[in-house]
């Protein structure tokens, strides 16, 4: 236990708190750090220039979640609806381009984006004779990228809680009356919340740290918070402003996960007791 | 599920198709693009395997490759050691700290690029030559937390008076462990291994901030980056599917071993 735990500490931890502290000095000069304490870094996160891409981030990762979770629950509820011995196939198939390589599934939507790219063939081979369409290096490509990679967590997660759900509960819902969508609404997606948030957060967290699908997919001066991580570090030379936007985006990413913790507590009483306290 | 009428099933039927093409075209756009004589997506100019042979003779690709390769073995191997040992000391007490928790739990949610940051910080600030071990000191820190988490899984339902039964019938602790824990667990370290070495093979920001200067200590990842970033080649959709396909060998083995840990 003790080489593992010292390994975590000496190379998480300390490098960790180390970037705490260096958000506190000045920079140097030269671009090297300056040893007197300042508050400045984190002032200068508040900048509209750099709030503004903390909200764009905060955007871009929302709208992300948000179709991610949208198919990603109705794949799972059809894998869950699916007949039995199909599911564990079904499930398997949707994760696995998950754990090809990160980079190669981005690189995979420049090939079907740009300028000369599968969709604008496709739309030639259509009869499309206008200029191609610039759907590469924007948001909108970001935003894709994002949910392309991230959509098979969300499966995962909201298949758990769907193929646990009691069918005999949808049914009483419908013998007492119920519309299939009040039902739903009602019944089957409160008692799934959990998996949608954990899935909700998976994404929300991954997307907003991004710095590959941005660089990749939104062009050379697309910037979310880790592009202009990344370019504090290895561009403008700026440490601690460098470590204090991540500090800030440790920061958010603790805020989402409590809030997650806190949603998960209070749905679980409910799950619990719906499906007959044998499962939580 | 309650019987559903036919409209109900055909949706049902189409958003699983929708979500699959979704999932799996563009994957099969690039494996297609690396049988493509002429390796561009504009047209299809016959089958060759042109691509891959340009491959194997690109020595920059070849050399990222066996750097992948060590990095990914030697971090594996000691996150397994590290990670298990871990599992084992915290499921045997059962002492769930919530400091413990948070420390294990952290580099799994810790977003990669304020690792990274933090780690050339670190590695800088001890004056510390970076390279290939500097990746492996990194991906060890990641790794370790992934197996170990597989290893508990698999411990939540281990019954551990068989090895206080073991050690009262005289087995010394090493014996206990060699032939009790081990046995059980053996699956699961395998399918933890497993993970590891994805992610290892996989991991492009880490390696990236940490490799230090030169061209000597590049990675994979680093050396696709670098091609998707400066100048596509067809070469590229070649090497995308050899590595898919290595990733995805070694995580239906994983998958295998440790049936539905992933899924359930």
């Amino acid at each position: 236990m003790a080489p593992a735990l010292v390994w975590l500490t000496a190379l998480m931890v300390v490098p960790c708190a180390l970037v705490l502290a260096l958000a506190f000095f000045r920079r140097g000069i030269y671009g090297g750090i300056d040893y007197t304490f300042t508050l400045e870094n984190f002032g200068l996160v508040f900048d509209p220039l750099y709030a503004g891409i903390f909200l764009k981030s905060a955007r871009i990762a929302g709208t992300a979640t948000l179709f991610a979770v949208v198919i990603g629950y109705a794949a799972a509820y059809a894998i869950a609806a699916a007949p039995r011995r199909w599911q564990p196939i079904f499930l398997f198939f949707a994760v696995l381009p998950f754990w090809s390589n990160y980079l190669i599934r981005t690189y995979a939507w420049i090939v079907l984006l740009n300028r000369e790219g599968l969709i604008t063939q496709l739309l030639r081979w259509f009869g499309y004779t206008g200029e191609p369409p610039s759907m590469l290096y924007t948001e909108g490509a970001v935003i894709a990228g994002l949910v392309y990679n991230y959509l098979p967590f969300v499966i995962l997660a909201c298949y758990a809680p769907l193929s646990r759900l009691n069918p005999e509960l949808a049914e009483a819902s419908r013998d007492l009356g119920a519309s299939a969508a009040t039902t739903f609404r009602r019944v089957i997606l409160p008692l799934t919340v959990p998996g949608i948030a954990a899935g909700a957060v998976f994404v929300f967290v991954l997307s907003i740290g991004n710095f590959v699908t941005p660089a990749l997919l939104g062009g050379g001066r697309f910037q979310m918070i880790g592009n202009l991580v990344y370019d504090q570090f290895l561009t403008a030379n700026d440490w601690p402003f460098g470590a204090a936007l991540a500090m800030a985006l440790i920061a958010i990413t603790l805020l989402v996960l409590m809030a997650q913790a806190m949603a998960a507590n209070r749905a679980s009483g409910r799950v619990t007791e719906a499906n007959g306290g044998a499962d939580g | 599920m309650a019987e559903r009428s036919p409209a109900t099933r055909r949706t049902l039927w189409l958003v699983l198709t929708l979500v699959f093409a979704f999932l799996y075209i563009p994957i099969a756009v690039l494996v297609a693009l690396s049988f493509n004589e002429g390796g561009l997506p504009t047209a299809w100019s016959g089958f060759s395997l042109k691509w891959y042979v340009s491959l194997a003779h690109n020595s920059a690709i070849l050399s990222s490759a066996l750097n992948t390769l060590i990095v990914a073995l030697v971090s594996t191997a000691i996150a397994t050691l590290l990670g298990t040992l871990l599992a084992i000391g915290v499921e045997m007490r059962r002492q769930y700290g919530k400091g413990l928790e948070a420390l294990i739990f952290a580099p799994m949610i810790i977003p990669d690029i304020v690792l990274a940051i933090a780690l050339l910080s670190f590695f800088s600030m001890i004056n510390l030559t970076m390279g290939l071990h500097t990746i492996i000191l990194a991906h060890v820190v990641f790794n370790l937390a992934f197996v170990c988490s597989v290893v508990r899984a698999r411990l939540k339902s281990f019954d551990w008076s068989i090895v206080e039964a073991s050690a009262d019938l005289g087995a010394s602790a090493l014996t206990t462990f060699r032939r009790v824990t081990l046995p059980v667990i053996a699956p699961a370290v395998i399918a933890g291994a497993l993970l590891a070495f994805t992610l290892s093979v996989d991991e492009f920001i880490i390696a990236f901030f940490t490799a230090g200067a030169g061209r000597a200590s590049t990675t994979l990842p680093m050396q696709i980056y670098a091609m998707i970033r400066f100048g596509i080649t067809p070469e590229i959709n070649a090497l995308a599917t050899i590595v898919m396909a290595v990733s995805i060998t070694a995580l239906t083995l994983s998958q295998r071993l440790n049936r539905g840990m992933i899924g359930q």
